[in-house]
């Protein structure tokens, strides 16, 4: 167990957490300002991925890719708002699960019916391929430095969005109360649509950009949608700095326990024995993470006190 | 008779009329399907005991469904490899007899819904649904690492399992016993509900602060409500892993617990029958749907978001009207 890799491990645990931001970033705005459940985060991401491998298909340019990603589903985003979401906000959480849960097999079986059943593939762009050296020596893939910097970006814009600009204002305001916002002339449907759009095109981004690194397939959206959830549900729900500390959580316990927890269970097991319960439990734990954090904080790290 | 007595008639002898007919024209496919419905029902009847009555959105029922699928293929798979469960400090043997693995699968998911509920009930609201999503996760991931019993691939059993007096390789008496099973939980249930306990958990679930000003305690209410429900989901498991002769760590994955709620709200959440309806109707529209086009769960999908946003109160809503006040 060398430095060099420990250092690796946390490179990629980060680049997880940057990426789970990410998705959980729109999550937790949808959930802090409207009130909703979406399931459906999932499948925006998804879309994301696979419109920005017919794009690069097509064009051969990333970033032409990536804009595409982002448009195509801020636009299914806001077409699900109007025309499903809106009719929901006022709705138990019991119906947003199912309805969502409804929306999620009509992305997945309307995605499969256009792109097939097969996976797809997104090229990493030539300038970003290939290995870096980092002080120290250590080698690292350019494109997962990018990501993390990249992620890193989103953050901080999407930090001074909230804290800075008018539409921020009126996005932490529908949090606090939203009937007050309406009262005082915000178009308070309008600011929805594009809250919604705004969490979908972050989910299609950060769809794309992992999109690069994995296959893109039918149902990727789902276990990352579950790993989004954890993290927003650890970080307090409607709280961005929760979501971007939830997600480096998730994202460096997700990583570091694939890699460290078997060794660590070989210092007192026998090897194979010691891989499996290792591989078990790391998979397990930030579920386990998770169960702590609500049992102690019943709200999250951030979340608003009950 | 009230209305929703008739609906509830109607539904259950659909169901044996269903599969009747289909013994006596030689269709073991349907009473297949039929057999699938009641089990599925079973399901939902188990969680809608915790979501109708005591308000608790779970989405972790899979976890109880796949425990009662694995109380099942971990006892048949020592059975038919002769091989004992454990050795110390007794040995006890595998079993192939149905009523042992139910009343396995039952206390296994009581003890499981007793732990998971008593930390989730701390939270509510929607941090109860993320945490029950995230037991379930635990649950599907220590599955498919559990390489002693299949991992990833499941475990096959080869034969089905016996009950005594009963000739279970036929399918309709196979579906005899999972009817039988639904209807005794449905009675069960049903006299639940008009019991103290079951207006208690009525109350809990409306103004807890009001149960506990007279000096109950709504909390504990709901663990049991829980606690119940689990049990009654994994009966339904192990019935559900026999059908098949296969358990796989599927029956602990959150599409599970999707599915299982999706039985509960396409029928009618907190109505007695509804998850029979539910379930009766997913498991048709699988069929037929699934003969007509491969991409049938867009289909699913649209009926969902149409019963959810225009047809609240299910389908026994619907045919039954709204449900009355207590009596």
């Amino acid at each position: 167990m060398s430095a060099v890799l420990i250092i690796e491990q946390v490179l990629n645990g980060l680049q997880a957490g940057v990426m789970l931001f990410l998705m959980a970033a729109g999550l937790t705005l949808i959930f802090g300002v409207m009130g909703l459940i979406n399931l459906a985060h999932g499948s925006l991401y998804m879309i994301g991925a696979f419109v920005a491998a017919a794009v690069a298909g097509a064009t051969g340019s990333f970033l032409l890719a990536l804009a595409a990603a982002m448009a195509a589903a801020a636009i299914a985003g806001a077409i699900v708002e109007v025309a499903v979401i809106r009719r929901l906000y006022a709705a138990a959480h019991l119906d947003q699960v199912l309805a969502t849960f409804a929306l999620i097999l009509i992305f997945t079986e309307g995605t499969r019916a256009i792109f097939g059943s097969f996976p797809l593939f997104l090229d990493t762009p030539d300038v970003l391929s290939g290995p870096v050296t980092l002080p120290g020596g250590i080698q690292y893939p350019l494109y997962r430095l990018v990501l993390i910097v990249a992620g890193l970006a989103v953050a901080a814009g999407l930090g001074l969005l909230i804290a800075r600009t008018r539409i921020g204002i009126q996005i932490r305001a529908g949090e606090n109360d939203r009937e007050m916002v309406a009262a005082l002339g915000v178009d308070i449907s309008k600011l929805y649509t594009l809250v919604f759009a705004l969490g979908a095109a972050l989910a299609g981004l950060a769809g794309a950009l992992v999109g690069a690194i994995q296959s893109v397939q039918i149902g990727m959206g789902e276990p990352v949608l579950i790993l989004a959830f954890v993290v927003i549900v650890i970080g307090g729900i409607g709280s961005i700095k929760g979501a971007l500390v939830g997600a480096l959580i998730v994202g460096l316990t997700d990583t570091l326990g694939g890699i460290f927890l078997p060794e660590l269970f070989k210092l007192f097991m026998e090897p194979s024995a010691a891989t499996q319960t290792g591989a078990s439990l790391s998979s397990m734990s930030i579920y386990v993470l998770m169960a702590i954090v609500l049992l102690y904080r019943p709200t999250g790290l951030f979340g608003a006190r009950a | 008779m009230s209305r929703e007595g008739i609906v509830n008639a109607v539904l259950l002898v659909g169901f044996v009329a269903v599969a009747a007919w289909a013994h006596f024209a030689g269709e073991p496919f349907t009473i297949t399907l039929a057999t699938r419905a009641a089990i599925f029902a079973l399901a939902a009847v188990g969680l809608n005991f915790a979501l109708g009555l005591g308000g608790l959105v779970s989405l972790g029922h899979a976890v109880f469904f796949g425990i009662g699928g694995y109380a099942m293929g971990i006892l048949a798979f020592h059975a038919q490899n002769y091989t004992p469960l454990m050795e110390w400090p007794f040995a006890i043997p595998g079993t192939k007899v149905m009523p042992i693995i139910w009343l396995t699968a039952i206390v296994t998911a009581a003890l499981a819904a007793l732990v998971i509920g008593l930390l989730s009930l701390r939270t509510s609201g929607v941090y109860f649904i993320m945490i029950t999503l995230a037991f379930g996760q635990m649950f599907f991931y220590f599955a498919i690492s559990w390489s002693a019993y299949g991992g990833e691939d499941g475990l096959s059993i080869y034969i089905r399992n016996g009950f005594p007096g009963l000739n279970t390789l036929v399918p309709i008496q196979f579906f005899g016993i999972c009817f039988v099973l639904l209807c005794a939980v449905l009675w069960f249930v049903s006299r639940m509900e008009r019991s103290p306990f079951g207006l208690m958990l009525n109350a809990a679930r409306q103004v807890p602060h009001r149960v506990e000003t007279v000096g109950l305690d709504p909390q504990r209410a709901k663990l049991v409500a829980f606690v119940i429900s689990g049990a009654i989901t994994a009966l339904a498991g192990a019935l559900f892993a026999d059908l098949n002769r296969f358990v796989s760590p599927t029956m602990f994955s959150w599409q599970t617990s999707g599915e299982i709620m999706i039985f509960v709200i396409l029928g009618g959440v907190a109505r007695l029958c509804g998850p029979v309806a539910g379930a009766a109707l997913f498991v048709a529209l699988e069929h037929w749907l699934g003969d007509l086009s491969d991409y049938w769960h867009i289909y699913l999908g649209l009926l969902l978001l149409l019963i959810v946003l225009f047809l609240r109160g299910g389908i026994v809503g619907f045919l039954a009207g709204r449900a009355r006040a207590h009596d």
